[in-house]
């Protein structure tokens, strides 16, 4: 088993033991990580959801890494066509998905091909058998068969004629032909449910729900789940059961959810807070289109959802809504962040409220669509032209996107900006169990709109609010504040079109403070350090999990070292020169080519050890512990 | 309350070219804009980069000088989102036509309430004179010193095939002919598309001499009038037929009179009007003026409006706690 743990409550090692259990062996263990992996037309995305969901309801702690292919269907067979699910469920409190798979289901050669590399020695692997004619493997290419010549020999093999059994069992169902084998992943998924001791009650009601409409299928993946569980029970080539004990995590309620519906939902709830309707406006784009499709099923919450004719008309029509008094959205990926730059600038000028979400994938292009990246950061904080500063937040993980959402939300309003709230492609579609928050507890975000003339009879536009710098916010339809604004530079007070040079300086100036004074009214950066290490490692999104695992794992083996999260890109929160000024290194561990390293060397001209990935794929614990200890040597 | 044009205009001096034909559309529409009784405080006007995008600075209501040619988007913003409001949008045919072409055709067939001014004068004028979408080809302009080799767009007849539900055509320099187009446009619901030929007298003038000049007017202006039969000229003595698939120019003695098209502006099919609008493709000789279509189709904003208080009245107003416990929870204690 690979090393992923808590640095702060958990022992070292996965613990495991067997337990006897009449004739099946039980052995517990601590966590597992599971890997589905099969065509894109093998159901494996559903699959590893419904695990995840039996997992979750269990009451395991869990963390998912879904991968797909970026063809919606590559030829069936071929290794570009292999989509996979991984899923690392434990008994205490985890943060990633794992990094190598102890049990790997392989529906066919080339899901096998592509995915037997990472399966731990010995690992568990369940292969489809009858998938494994000439034709696969030759579209996998395979030379020979590897369940018949040895090369499968290192693990605990489970050939499964998954086709026949699946044939078997829908029969009578009402499915037929080719229909038949496409229950064959519940097959698959009954399987896995009864190896880690857990029913089918969950997977059944969920099946019952989502297939209503259609009878024969509903009752064929009814058949193919329990013939899959029987089959574990019956065969004696299973002959030991893996126990994963409920985690103990913090008391309260939980959901399972993924980056993409949290923050979702943390727009609909910056909303309700601030007493606003809320507009999403995007253009279809991987991996952000999740975020409208959730979205545009809670209309009753007052959410206006509009999808553009592409994505500068988004930014503009969210900012035509910033106007009318809307909590202004708009939902992309980085190629669409570089077409809304001219947009945001004149929110920027314009000194609207928005928020704009990144979902960050592989580029630069078209790049890797569907794997995360976090190279867009250079392009939020200085993507666009003249001076333009704005606040720029980033969500560490599924569970930490409502809030920042709405904390992206709070900033836009008060401060009366449009705010860039980076995710990534890995929170954006991975899941985990999130504690509910109080919501009765959730800040009201105060709007004050104006109602009135603010200079005798006359309406100023850009007459400040000198705490915050923000301008009166003035609707259309509200008599007496008709005023006007543009992307002209503005005469500050008046807000009427100006070229005189010292108030260019002036309003420059005053955009400038104004966002960095923001630093005032975010939360300190709060370091984990127990014993006073040299070595600082500084995640900012996604690579959270990893870096809080790795640094775990490398505490475990003696390191002394110290982690923080980066929540607050730009304004850096105030207390960063302390922080960094605490520690002789500072490790800055990015899936881009060292972005936020270069930030920080700039700003506060100190020596950053960057550790860079861009493999479409997120970091591991192994791989940030390697560094930890590399670095801790030096 | 009742306004006067002055209650429309602002403080801020109007800086176009002296003799810009955006001057006498200015006055038009404050004029219609006092005439009408619209609330000043309800209207919005979007513009997007060029001369004629300054306009929303000289008009006493809400307004945004915007992005060259993302005016409809930013306008469909505010649209979708209240309403209420009386939203338009003004730009020139390179802001709308070129850079904003896609934001154009779209607001159009999503049939959005906006009243969208385009003022084409068939030049690039605050660039100081490169031919624009609509130049007519072989112009010879800065940008084309041997003569423009595009191909020009038809505004009306790329309203139409982009399904506006009101499409119109009038001159600057005629004001009654525009104010009656500005009331035909505000009572429609939906996007209405207003061509406006404006003359740049400084890096086009006289682009429109054969719709505007003392004489030639008389021969080239044909007046769509809804129910009316077409017929122009200083004698009334042309008229427009059908003819070979397409509406085509006749001397009026040399028809039946019952041949002569009668204009139907509400035709639900909108092949008739579009022939008529492909009589011209240019102010360069007899051009059909007055509104081509006005039907009615759902409007955007209203649907989206009904869609979200539906959901309210059959969900309810929606509760943060039923939100994030929708996909099931467990508890731990």
């Amino acid at each position: 088993m690979e090393n992923d743990h808590n640095p702060n409550d958990h022992p070292p090692e996965g613990s495991q033991m067997t337990v006897p259990n009449g004739g099946v062996t039980v052995d517990r263990t601590d966590r597992m990580v599971i890997r589905f992996a099969g065509d894109s037309g093998d159901g494996m995305q559903l699959t590893g959801n419904r695990f995840t969901d039996a997992a979750a309801i269990f009451g395991n702690d869990l963390a998912t890494l879904p991968t797909f292919p970026a063809e919606i269907r590559a030829p069936a067979g071929t290794l570009p066509g292999v989509s996979s699910f991984q899923i690392q469920i434990a008994d205490w409190d985890i943060l990633t998905p794992g990094d190598r798979p102890d049990v790997l289901v392989a529906m066919n050669p080339a899901a096998l091909k592509v995915h037997l590399k990472d399966l731990i020695d010995n690992g568990i692997l369940i292969i489809n058998q009858e998938a494994f004619d000439e034709r696969n493997l030759y579209k996998a290419g395979f030379d020979s068969n590897p369940l018949k010549d040895g090369t499968l020999a290192g693990y605990d093999l489970h050939s499964v004629p998954m086709q026949t059994l699946t044939k078997e069992a829908v029969k009578g169902t009402g499915v037929s032909g080719r229909a038949v084998l496409r229950s064959k992943n519940f097959l698959a998924l009954g399987l896995i449910l009864w190896m880690f001791g857990r029913d089918t009650k969950v997977t059944e009601a969920w099946v019952a729900q989502k297939f209503r409409r259609v009878e024969a299928v509903k009752n064929a993946n009814l058949a193919a789940l329990k013939a899959g569980y029987n089959y574990g029970i019956t065969t004696e080539s299973f002959a030991r059961q893996i126990e994963v004990r409920p985690a103990e995590l913090p008391p309260g309620t939980y959901t399972n959810v993924n980056g993409n519906a949290a923050l979702s939902w943390g727009l609909i709830a910056g909303a309700r807070l601030a007493d606003l309707p809320l507009f999403y406006a995007s253009y279809p784009i991987t991996p952000a289109s999740e975020i409208l499709h959730e979205l545009v099923r809670h209309r009753n919450f007052g959410v206006k959802t509009f999808q553009a004719e592409d994505e500068i008309a988004a930014a503009g029509a969210a900012l035509g809504a910033a106007f009318t008094g809307s909590l202004a959205v708009t939902g992309t990926s980085g190629p669409g962040l570089s077409l809304k730059g001219e947009t945001i600038s004149l929110a920027l000028m314009t000194e609207l409220p928005m928020v704009i979400v990144d979902v960050q994938r592989g580029g630069p292009s078209t790049g890797l669509p569907t794997k995360p990246e976090q190279s867009d950061l250079f392009l939020a904080v200085w993507g666009r032209h003249g001076e333009s500063p704005l606040p720029v937040l980033s969500a560490s993980a599924p569970s930490d996107a409502f809030e920042v959402a709405i904390e992206a939300c709070r900033i836009a309003l008060k401060y009366m900006t449009p705010v860039i709230l980076l995710s990534d492609g890995y929170i954006a579609t991975s899941s985990e169990p999130w504690r509910l928050p109080d919501i009765e507890a959730l800040p009201q975000l105060e709007v004050p709109f104006a109602t009135a003339p603010n200079a005798g009879d006359k309406f100023l536009p850009y007459l400040r609010d000198l705490d915050t710098m923000a301008r009166p916010w003035a609707l259309p339809g509200v008599p007496g504040l008709e005023h006007r604004v543009g992307g002209l530079e503005k005469e500050e007070v008046t807000g009427n079109v100006s070229y005189d040079p010292a108030n260019h300086q002036l309003m420059t100036d005053i955009r400038a403070w104004k966002i960095a004074n923001i630093a005032n009214d975010i939360p300190d950066i709060e370091v984990d350090d127990p014993d006073g290490a040299d070595l600082l490692v500084l995640s900012w999104g996604s690579t959270f999990s990893a870096v809080k695992a790795g640094v775990g794992n490398a505490r475990s083996l003696g390191a002394s070292v110290a982690y923080a999260r980066i929540r607050y890109l730009s304004p850096f929160p105030p207390n960063m020169p302390t922080v960094l000024g605490n520690y002789k290194k500072i490790m800055v561990p990015e899936m881009n080519m060292g972005q936020l390293s270069r930030i920080i060397k700039a700003e506060f001209v100190t020596p950053v050890i960057s550790v860079n990935k861009v493999e479409g794929k997120p970091f591991t614990s192994d791989e940030i512990c390697d560094e930890i200890m590399k670095a801790a040597g030096q | 309350m009742t306004y006067t044009r002055v209650d429309f205009q602002t403080d801020q001096e109007v800086r176009w070219c002296p003799g810009c034909g955006d001057y006498t559309i200015l006055a038009s529409v404050q004029n219609f804009m006092a005439n009408a009784g619209v609330d000043r405080e309800k209207v919005v006007f979007v513009s997007g980069i060029g001369c004629a995008a300054r306009f929303p600075y000289y008009m006493n209501v809400y307004g945004m000088h915007s992005i060259h040619g993302r005016a409809p988007a930013i306008a469909t913003g505010v649209a979708i989102t209240n309403p209420d409001l009386s939203v338009w949008v003004v730009g020139g045919d390179g802001d709308l036509l070129s850079i904003g072409g896609n934001h154009l055709i779209h607001a159009m067939r999503r049939n959005l309430d906006l009243t969208i001014l385009l003022f084409n004068n068939q030049i690039y004028g605050l660039t100081k004179g490169q031919y624009s979408p609509t130049s007519e080809p072989g112009k010879s302009t800065k940008s084309s010193p041997g003569g423009s080799i595009d191909y020009p767009f038809n505004p009306v007849s790329l309203a139409l095939g982009s399904e506006a539900t009101f499409v119109a055509r009038t001159l600057d320099m005629d004001r009654k002919h525009t104010t009656d187009i500005l009331t035909a446009a505000h009572t429609h619901k939906g996007a209405a598309l207003i061509e406006i030929y404006q003359n740049c007298n400084v890096f086009n003038d006289k682009a429109f001499i054969q719709l505007t000049g003392k004489t030639e007017r008389y021969a080239n202006r044909i007046d769509l009038v809804h129910g009316e039969p077409i017929i122009f000229g200083a004698d009334k003595e042309k008229a427009v037929v059908w003819s070979e698939g397409g509406a085509k120019i006749v001397d009026r003695a040399s028809v039946n009179p019952n041949d002569i098209i009668v204009h139907d502006a509400h035709a639900e099919d909108v092949s008739a009007a579009f022939a008529l609008s492909r009589i011209s493709h240019g102010p360069y000789g007899p051009t059909p003026l007055g509104v081509f279509r006005d039907v009615y189709r759902p409007v955007y904003d209203q649907v989206l409006d009904e869609e979200v208080a539906s959901s309210q009245a059959a969900r309810g107003k929606g509760d943060l706690l039923e939100l994030i416990t929708g996909l099931g929870t467990w508890t731990v204690d």
